[in-house]
């Protein structure tokens, strides 16, 4: 009568990527300014945004990880972004961040600055230039052309595989 | 629907469709041992379930298709698809006469012989022409009978069925009586547990005083009152700071309502573990019926709370080992009678906190475990070698019954007997972070002593402070602490740049949290006048070390929370969580620390436990000082050996002689140099290794000193260099291991110097067998007889010993321990003395206990003199007498 552990169920992958091309006429993107660039999120998978929060260190964790921080009683990891793209680091403890549900963790990606959230027609969606440098091609869905300036919209689930990237290294 | 059965079937559909997915694959990777173990184990849970409660048709289903699966475990059968299709289709069957055992609460009629004849036919490795084809095999036709005699006739079914519904009745009240108590203080805990199946209407009025929640809601609650608390803490920081704020008042009542409502919640997490033991009564009863045997079963303290999710987790491991207790353990009503017992065998079932466990024990007053039989059994499954099993202690043989695949039953009954289980049950249990243990004494029964954490979301934990980072570490995990500074007894020593502390004359490696976790610089570890560190001393299986901190907080209670997956290849932390003050800080895993900073057998030693065949050689490591001295190749001697190190001025060395002393603890003692050239420095301090004895003490000269690290003591070439032993490999280093006797002897010359050395010329040397189960006595009596001036040959055994008899090796003397698995010492000297190719050769006999019952059995299977173990001077006077005796004789 033993509830035996079926841990190695092959529970399903969930990793679908969110294709914005999914039919439907736009999308909502929550969008983020870091070193100048506009990025965008989509909406749905931002739980929050928050102001400049003070982090818990974690030793030994990879660079990408910038500390830990409690969110109403969840433990909340922090990813630099600025480090994840290669861009040079900025004070982290004055950055704000857009918290993210993935796989029901919760990351919070740190950027400089939280900005308004765009509805962005498909039409104006384009893939990645293959010439885009590779760590941004890696985690990059695609292009949106905006009135002056460009929204590269970011994968989370790419975004999070800072363990494959250390291994890559 | 019988509570039962209904929740025989939510588990048993849950096992099957399990059971689906890993044989598919296990059809793609035949040889996965994991998959096919637990396939195995999932079909032999579902047969013993049947047999309980009263499912013939199903039962013999399952034992068949268990019989083949055991041979695929075993090697005998390989699996092909055709193996494979057949158990689908066995569990195809099964899944059919659950549907209808679920709909009618009775098993369906119907023939499964056809199946089974297959599914037997396949455990005999006979070919099967065709799976759909009834083949009627007619030889696997009586082993079937055999096992399944008279399996489900409608009379029988129905008669089973009937037995089954009295049973129920007369169990009813003495259930009820047990559990009573518990079910009164929190009448919530029934209801807590999903009840996937509607049960019928018309419940007593009882329930009405309770409700049904889901677990997920009060899981949801439980975390709101988390946040609750932490909000209230927060707040409170606040208002500290004034002095005078209106808030306070009021805030003190939000605080006491909080902490009662956290209370509360944690409360209806909590369950009496009566609730796991419910089914108890009914499983002894028709075991002792299926087995004829008069069981009496005590349960104790069942009232005894524990977290729902821990309580989950071990009712499997319990009802399991109360089965085995009570199949295996007891004895037949005849048996026990003649073993002067009562005829009635008792299983008592006890639990009681401890110290933020709870302690769960079964103990039954049977047989108790035979270990000569396990003995032999571990022998001829090969799951042993005869010297892996001649070095094991009983208690760790007895341990292995919680190896896989090991049984101690005789014959394989439906009840138990594969060897299934008991891995299972230990694998459960530690998985929750509880311990299981065993005593067993032969012919008087065994108590198993299961150890679980209360709650394995909340835990007392040690906040400590390293490099301003906070850290907590799982009390369980710390022995002691220990404050150390430059001035008080406990210094931190260093050994190169390995930090020590000494601990009750024991050296105590030392981790500093900062360096394993790169929080700093390594080198600031001077401490400076008044300052302080502190030690938490830590235990990780028989490994104890120290992890260095600046700051010591308090206990906390805290939640543990999983860290994210992106640091789970961090060995260094179990979890996270979220301190009162509302900061997150991570949780240290002594058992990662000790694996990353030492190198030791630490890691493995974890891993050995399940592959039980290794768990001896863990056991058999030994510390060794690794040092340097004249040349640049490392060096070793055991740590034991070495009384001190020390550091001694170089200008206090004085000359005398020809020799070099220093003034030691008031006396004067000599140094020795190591031949190759090590030499005493200039000035400054000389590291010195201090091997005392009695009187006497020798400091050994050495470069530096390295490291201390465990290891098998393997030496693998005797060195022909006087000095040494040999050489092994340490820290994948071959590494000269110094014989310490050589330079005692070269210190003091008398030291091991008999009186009667000279009865014998220097020409003649003596050769000697030693006898003993120990590689680390033999490595170090060897150097010492050798010495003395015997040739030396050694034996691991009395087996050993006497193939050196039949190869017709002759020796002078023969030393031998007592104390030997296998032959002991009395048998191989009445070996000895039984024929007459040694029957003149003297033995002595070693042990490290001598009474005088011992002495007299000695002498009359013919020892010419007994010996204590530690005793080197006795050992070589009687050699030397001994010998001289026998020349006296000759």
């Amino acid at each position: 009568m033993s509830a035996q552990d079926t841990s190695n169920s092959n529970s399903p992958s969930l990793d679908a990527v969110d294709e914005p091309s999914n039919g439907a006429e736009s999308e909502e993107f929550v969008t983020a300014i870091i070193d100048g660039q506009l990025f965008g999120i989509p909406v749905l998978s931002v739980q929050d945004v928050l102001g400049p929060q003070s982090l818990a260190n974690i030793p030994l964790a990879p660079p990408e990880v910038a500390g830990s921080l409690n969110l109403r009683g969840r433990v909340v990891t922090a990813i630099d972004l600025r480090k994840r793209l290669g861009m040079e680091p900025a004070d982290r403890e004055k950055s704000m961040s857009i918290v993210v549900d993935h796989h029901g963790e919760l990351y919070s990606l740190l950027i400089d600055e939280v900005g308004e959230v765009l509805r962005v027609p498909m039409l104006n969606y384009e893939r990645n230039p293959p010439t885009l440098d590779p760590r941004w091609r890696d985690i990059s869905q695609g292009i949106f052309r905006l009135d002056g300036r460009l929204l590269v919209i970011l994968q989370v689930q790419r975004l999070l595989d800072i363990i494959k990237l250390a291994v890559a290294a | 629907m019988d509570e039962l059965l209904s929740e025989f079937l939510t588990e048993t559909s849950e096992s099957l469709s399990t059971l689906d997915v890993e044989l598919v694959r296990l059809e793609q990777e035949p040889n996965a041992p994991d998959l096919i173990d637990n396939i195995f184990r999932l079909v032999h849970t579902i047969k013993g379930t049947c047999g309980f409660l009263g499912l013939p048709r199903l039962e013999a289903v399952a034992h068949s298709a268990e019989n083949v699966l055991g041979k695929v475990r075993d090697h005998e059968l390989v699996v092909t698809p055709v193996a494979v299709s057949l158990i689908l289709k066995s569990l195809d069957r099964i899944k059919d006469i659950l549907a209808a055992l679920e709909a009618t609460e009775a098993e369906p009629e119907g023939d499964d012989s056809d199946l089974i004849g297959q599914l037997d036919a396949m455990a005999l490795g006979q070919v099967i022409p065709g799976i759909d084809e009834p083949a009627a095999e007619p030889e696997a036709k009586p082993v079937e009978r055999q096992l399944k005699e008279g399996e489900a006739t409608e009379e029988e079914l129905e008669r089973a069925f009937l037995e089954t519904e009295i049973e129920e009745t007369e169990i009813e009240p003495i259930e009820v009586a047990e559990i009573a108590a518990p079910v009164k203080a929190t009448p919530i805990e029934a209801k807590v547990e999903p009840e996937p199946h509607a049960e019928k209407s018309g419940e007593p009025s009882v329930a009405s005083q309770s409700i049904r929640v889901s677990v997920d809601v009060l899981e949801t609650l439980m975390t709101m009152v988390s946040e609750l608390v932490l909000t209230r803490n927060q707040l409170m920081q606040m208002v500290r700071g004034q002095a005078d704020s209106e808030f306070k008042v009021p805030l003190q009542r939000l605080s006491h309502v909080t902490t009662e409502l956290q209370e509360g919640v944690m409360k209806t997490r909590m369950q009496p573990i009566g609730n796991a033991w419910a089914k108890l009564p009914r499983i002894i009863r028709d075991l002792g019926h299926e087995l004829d045997k008069k069981i009496d079963l005590q349960m104790l303290g069942a009232d005894t709370e524990l977290d729902r999710q821990v309580l989950e987790m071990i009712k499997d491991p319990l009802t399991h080992m109360v089965r085995n207790s009570a199949d295996h353990g007891l004895e037949t009503p005849a048996e026990r009678a003649a073993a002067g017992k009562t005829e009635t065998g008792k299983v008592v079932l006890n639990a009681y906190h401890e110290g933020g466990h709870i302690i769960i024990q079964i103990k039954d007053d049977g047989r108790g475990i035979n270990v000569e039989k396990l003995r032999a059994k571990m022998l001829s499954t090969g799951m042993a070698t005869e010297a892996e099993v001649g070095e094991m202690t009983d208690q760790q043989i007895q341990m292995q019954i919680f190896a896989a695949g090991v049984s101690t039953a005789e014959k394989v009954t439906s009840v138990s007997g594969r060897g299934v289980g008991m891995d299972v049950v230990r694998t459960n249990i530690e998985k929750i972070g509880g311990t299981v243990e065993l005593a067993s004494q032969w012919g008087k029964g065994s108590t198993f002593t299961i150890k679980i954490p209360l709650t394995l979301a909340i835990v007392s934990a040690l906040i400590v402070e390293s490099c301003e980072d906070r850290f907590a570490i799982p009390q369980l995990s710390v022995v002691e602490l220990v404050r150390a500074s430059k001035e008080s007894e406990h210094r931190i020593e260093m050994i190169k740049d390995t930090p020590v502390l000494r601990l009750r004359n024991r050296l105590l490696p030392l981790v500093y949290l900062g360096d394993c976790l790169k929080l700093a610089n390594a080198s600031e570890h001077e401490l400076t006048e008044g300052a302080e560190v502190f030690v938490v001393v830590s235990q990780v299986g028989s490994y104890t070390f120290g992890i260095v901190v600046d700051r010591v907080f308090d206990t906390e209670e805290i939640v543990v929370k999983p860290v994210t997956p992106l640091l789970r290849d961090i060995a260094m932390f179990s979890g996270n969580t979220i301190l009162g003050d509302g900061s997150v800080i991570m949780i240290l895993d002594p058992n990662g620390i000790a694996a990353t900073t030492s190198d030791t057998k630490v890691g493995e030693r974890s891993d050995d436990d399940e592959h039980h065949a290794q768990a001896v050689s863990a056991s058999d490591t030994t510390t060794m000082l690794v040092f340097r001295a004249g040349s640049e190749e490392p060096k070793a001697v055991p740590l034991s050996l070495v009384a001190r190190l020390e550091e001694i001025e170089v200008d206090t060395v004085e000359n005398a002689n020809g020799q070099n002393l220093v003034q030691y603890r008031g006396k004067l003692m000599p140094l020795v140099k190591m031949d190759d050239g090590c030499n005493i420095r200039e000035s400054g301090r000389q590291p010195i290794l201090v091997f005392a004895d009695g009187d006497h003490s020798m400091g050994l000269v050495v470069d530096e000193i390295v490291d201390i690290v465990e290891s098998r003591l393997d030496i693998e070439l005797t060195a022909s260099q006087a000095g040494y032993l040999g050489s092994a490999v340490i820290e994948g280093k071959a590494t000269n291991i110094i014989d310490v006797g050589h330079y005692l002897s070269a210190a003091f010359s008398d030291w091991f110097t008999s009186p009667d050395e000279a009865a014998f010329g220097e020409d003649d040397v003596r050769s000697l067998l030693l006898v003993d189960d120990s590689p680390f006595f033999r490595n170090m009596l060897t150097p010492l007889l050798e010495v003395a001036g015997y040739k030396v040959t050694v034996a691991a055994n009395g087996d050993e010993a006497l193939a050196l008899r039949e190869k017709g090796v002759a020796f002078d003397c023969i030393v031998s321990d007592i104390e030997m698995p296998g032959m002991n010492g009395f048998e191989l000297a009445e070996q000895v003395k039984s024929d007459s190719r040694w029957q003149e050769t003297p033995i002595v006999a070693l042990s490290s206990h001598v009474n005088p019952k011992d002495l007299e059995r000695g002498r009359n299977v013919g020892f010419s003199d007994y010996v204590g173990k530690f005793d080197r001077d006795a050992l070589l006077s009687t050699l030397s007498q001994t010998l001289a005796e026998k020349v006296e004789v000759a």
